[in-house]
């Protein structure tokens, strides 16, 4: 056997799903299913005085109409498991259907169960709602006005919390040489996955056991949480996760439907699907990002960084969401530093409620914020003290690690130096410093951008996920079983969904055990056969499930071993394991392969006094600390003056995300991150009306990003292992979105620095670089 | 209830029928009448191509065609493709060059490359980013289906060259 840790090998998960033999939720059709649809306010925000039903429940095929009356004392309501402390949090809970009042465009009102889906949807139109408009507020600094219209009596100014880490003494900057200090927007975006959330709920009358299959990152979190929601004992309910098309931190949330079709599924006793529409998932699943963020920067006239001060308005739409008051604060405070050794730092954020569907992780979850905010201010201070940026980030980047940043964070592995060294030389810097020149003698909009980022990945130790307010812990379970035949299937807690673990752990466990990677089969997101876990997001799953693998495979290795040992009749250290072999040290004629030892140890006729049967191996890995990818992102983008079309022409990256497993796979995370992290900065943007309706709200008005508008990335790696897991990986999902954003828009501010511009608001659409030029050449 | 119609379709070379609502959308006709889930989807505009099948030799978005229109017609689905043991060249081609990750947008997008395919045996880069206009891939970004593309195209430009052996070739010099 040869090793196949660091090969590009195609993935086994792929066959199924190239013939479409894949199995979404959608997919799934039970005998006597049901479908189930929503009724969604039409306003942002208004007083419910009467829901009328009768015509509805009239229409033939139309099984039951539920409205919030009618399930108020059913299903509790959803709460969030970030409850992030020492901030005066006043949590606001998603109900499953709005009773007295709504607080967001789309918030379900009613649900129709009927025989068949365009019955569900005829029925919808037979409901009628009589609202009372209220005032409406949909932007987070509008909401903390002391006219501002107030969504909850009990939530003053609409402020949920008022947070804040770090401190810098005043003195800092007021005897600073240099201060800078920058309003930037992280503009609300959604995720959108290419399939929407939906759900199937089955319900045995018989036995009391439901079952809901569902769109979740994170069947267990799911579990509990839907378990007290719908009063059943956490045994009773069973959480499966199928194949899923994409999540980015949507599918983390736990939401109100598939707790619904659960209780419809009780109530009927027969299985109800429910699948959202596209439209429908632009207003119910949640929506990212939005905040504004104020940074100032303190430093010296050469360059050197003394400290950062960022103050974040975070708008956490109409319901603190799951992960929803962690996001702009623990996420996003604790890395303001970047990648940069500023010896002071301090993060404030205050969580305003809106007339918004709620916001929530999306791929990044915080730490892209962080990034954009320190990258953009490296830049503003450069150019304020006339050096060249990459100067300013060589001059503070993190010279050594370990490395501990101002907020505590503990930098795990490799050479930040050199990785933007690697970079530059990919990218040619001074040959591009010199075409830039040329290009501006001709009148050409050449421009350079640069991100050193930084984040914070691999969640994480469940010491500081209990002391941040985490409502649960964050290890990671896996667990390998290793069937008579010697093929052997691995578990894990971790639920991955187009990652392609299914691979990578294969990989892992082949070259652990030296055998084939056909005989590895994966198995995750069904809570009834995965005892416990914590899910997929952060960049969790390789670092620390992957961790949790590593043990237990080495476990197996040390009981087959034993088993060896006694069946060849030697002391257990003569004995070596290598490429799936046994043997003898000095005799290799003497051996056992690591099938005929998984046989013996199930079949148990000959272990050695006291052993017990089979060979399984289990471990739940609790990791010492987070994992810390960096990287150095250089794109060059040229800017058409006429047109304010900003035309991307080169993107390099260099990224340390630890060890990586397979080449391919890491390739494939770090473009697809780059596409989401580039439309934020380029094209995409959810939009509010004044009046709380999403403007946005398909993909004829959601910019998605297409095939042409991307050159091929440049893409490579170094690999420095972290030292907090077995694997020494490092997480790789998020890379892209936490450093695009920034490079981006470096690069388009540095192309129209002829023009004087200075700070542009994302997304950097044609008509707001255009009019940065010509508002600017026209002496307004 | 509205009243049904009859449909009769040659769907991946077999013959089916179903009553339907004329409203019936053709995808759904695929996917809940005929159980062919691997369609998808992803939308609600036809802007995202996750629902993409051959209708007689065109790629089309089954969302956007009625079931009743189709009456007639030949269609193919990603399951009439290739199967797992006798993969078609777009299939190996993603599964060699990586050009899937979640899966859910794939069978749409390799119904739309065939579609480009079968058009142009050798497109650039350029060609198959524009080809790609009609789907949407939020997993990828597009790198790797355009390296699955030109692969899938290498492929079958090599299949369709195969077949020049002497007993191919007729008493007039003509390829068979």
């Amino acid at each position: 056997m040869t090793q196949v840790i660091g090969k590009p090998i195609k993935r086994k998960e792929d066959p199924k799903l190239i013939t479409g033999h894949g199995q979404f939720t959608d997919d799934i059709k039970l005998p006597g299913m049901l479908f189930a649809t929503m009724k969604r306010s039409r306003y942002a925000h208004a007083k419910i005085k009467r829901i009328h039903t009768a015509e509805a429940l009239k229409l033939p095929g139309v099984m039951a109409v539920y409205t919030g009356k009618d399930v108020q004392d059913k299903i509790k309501p959803i709460r969030s498991i970030w409850l992030v402390p020492g901030c005066n949090l006043i949590p606001k809970d998603r109900i499953p259907l709005a009773v007295d009042k709504v607080n967001y465009a789309g918030e379900a009102v009613a649900m129709v169960v009927a025989e068949s889906r365009y019955i569900a949807y005829d029925a919808l139109e037979l409901i009628d709602v009589e609202y009372e408009e209220l005032p409406v507020v949909v932007d987070q600094e509008a909401a903390l006005a002391e006219a501002a219209p107030v969504i909850y009596d009990d939530v003053p100014k609409n402020i949920a919390f008022t947070w804040k880490a770090g401190d810098v003494p005043e003195e800092v900057f007021i005897n600073a040489e240099v201060v800078v200090k920058q309003r930037l927007v992280e503009q609300r975006v959604i995720a959108n996955p290419m399939e929407t959330r939906g759900a199937v709920a089955s319900y045995n009358p018989g036995s009391g056991d439901l079952t809901i299959w569902c769109t979740t990152q994170n069947p267990h979190i799911h579990r509990i949480t839907y378990a007290d929601a719908l009063g059943i004992p956490e045994t009773k309910l069973r959480i499966i996760a199928p194949d899923m098309g994409g999540g980015f931190g949507a599918k983390i949330a736990v939401y109100t439907e598939e707790a619904l079709v659960g209780l419809a599924a009780m109530q009927l006793k027969q299985p109800v699907k429910w699948v959202e529409g596209r439209q429908e998932h632009f207003l119910a699943t949640s929506h990212a990002r939005d905040q504004v963020i104020t940074t100032e920067l303190a430093g010296t006239k050469d360059g050197k960084i003394l400290a950062i001060r960022a103050k974040n308005i975070a708008n956490l739409g109409a319901y603190l969401s799951t992960m929803g008051a962690g996001v702009p604060t623990i996420d996003f405070g604790l890395m303001v530093t970047g990648a940069y050794d500023i010896p002071y730092a301090q993060a404030e954020t205050i969580g305003v409620y809106t007339n918004t569907t709620p916001t929530d992780a999306y791929r990044g979850a915080g730490k892209p914020e962080a990034s954009f905010q320190i990258e953009r201010m490296i830049n503003i201070f450069a150019d304020k003290i006339g050096m060249d940026p990459v100067e300013v980030r060589k001059k503070n980047l993190v010279a050594k690690v370990p490395y501990t940043n101002a907020m505590g964070c503990n930098y795990d592995s490799g050479d930040y130096h050199g990785t933007l060294a690697k970079a530059l030389e990919a990218i040619d810097y001074v040959g591009l410093k010199k075409e830039q020149e040329e290009a501006r003698k001709n009148g050409r909009l050449l421009g350079i951008g640069i991100s050193t980022y930084v984040e914070l990945c691999g969640l994480g130790p469940s010491k500081v996920a209990g002391a941040i307010g985490f409502g649960g812990g964050l290890w990671e379970n896996s667990s390998i079983r290793v069937h008579p035949s010697g093929k052997v299937t691995i578990f894990t807690g971790a639920s991955p969904h187009g990652q392609g673990e299914g691979t990578t752990f294969a990989q892992v466990v082949a070259d652990k055990f030296g055998i084939p990677l056909e005989d590895i089969e994966f198995v995750s997101g069904d809570t009834l056969i995965i005892s416990m876990g914590w899910g997929t997001y952060g960049s969790r799953t390789t670092p620390v499930a992957g961790g949790a693998l590593s043990i237990a495979a080495d476990r197996i290795v040390e009981k087959a071993k034993i088993i060896a040992a006694h069946e060849l009749g030697v002391p257990l250290e003569d004995v070596e394991f290598a490429k799936g072999i046994f043997s003898i040290k000095e005799q290799p004629d003497q051996q056992r392969t690591f099938k005929e030892i998984a046989w013996s140890a199930n079949n148990a006729w000959n272990l050695p006094d006291g052993m017990e049967p089979a060979l399984e191996g289990q471990s739940f890995f609790d990791p010492p600390d987070f994992v810390y990818p960096f990287g150095a992102h250089i794109c060059v983008v040229e800017v058409d003056p006429d047109t304010g079309m900003v035309e991307l022409k080169r993107y390099v990256c260099v990224d340390d995300v630890g060890r990586i497993i397979n080449p391919m796979i890491a390739e494939g995370q770090v473009h697809g991150g780059l596409a989401q992290g580039i439309g934020q900065a380029l094209w995409e943007q959810s939009v509010y009306s004044d009046k709380g309706q999403l403007l946005s709200g398909t993909f004829m008005d959601y910019a998605m990003p297409k095939a042409r508008f991307f050159p091929m990335i440049e893409s490579s790696f170094i690999e420095s292992p972290s030292p907090v897991n077995p694997l020494g990986a490092k997480g790789i999902g998020e890379t892209g979105t936490t450093a695009a954003p920034s490079v981006i828009v470096n690069a388009v501010i540095d192309a129209l620095a002829p023009y004087g511009v200075k700070d542009l608001p994302m997304p950097l659409t044609p008509e707001k670089v255009w009019k940065a030029i010509h508002e600017r050449s026209d002496g307004q | 209830m509205a009243k049904k119609y009859p449909v009769q379709v040659k769907v991946n070379g077999k013959m089916k029928s179903a009553e339907v609502e004329p409203r019936l959308l053709l995808v759904h006709l695929l996917r809940d009448e005929f159980d062919l889930t691997g369609t998808h989807i992803g939308c609600d505009t036809s802007q995202c191509g996750a629902c993409t099948v051959m209708l007689d030799g065109m790629a089309v978005k089954s969302c956007t065609i009625l079931a009743i229109q189709a009456d007639g017609a030949e269609i193919t689905t990603v399951e009439g493709l290739g199967s797992r043991e006798e993969l078609h060249p777009i299939q190996q081609g993603f599964w060699e060059k990586h050009g899937l990750q979640c899966g859910f947008c794939t069978p749409g997008v390799m119904m739309a490359v065939n579609g480009l395919l079968q058009e142009n045996i050798n497109p650039s880069e350029a060609e198959i980013r524009e080809a790609l206009d009609g789907v949407i891939c939020r997993c990828t970004g597009y790198q790797f289906i355009v390296k699955a593309v030109q692969h899938a195209a290498e492929l079958i430009r090599e299949q369709q060259s195969q077949p020049v052996s002497l007993e191919n070739v007729t008493t007039r010099g003509d390829v068979s």
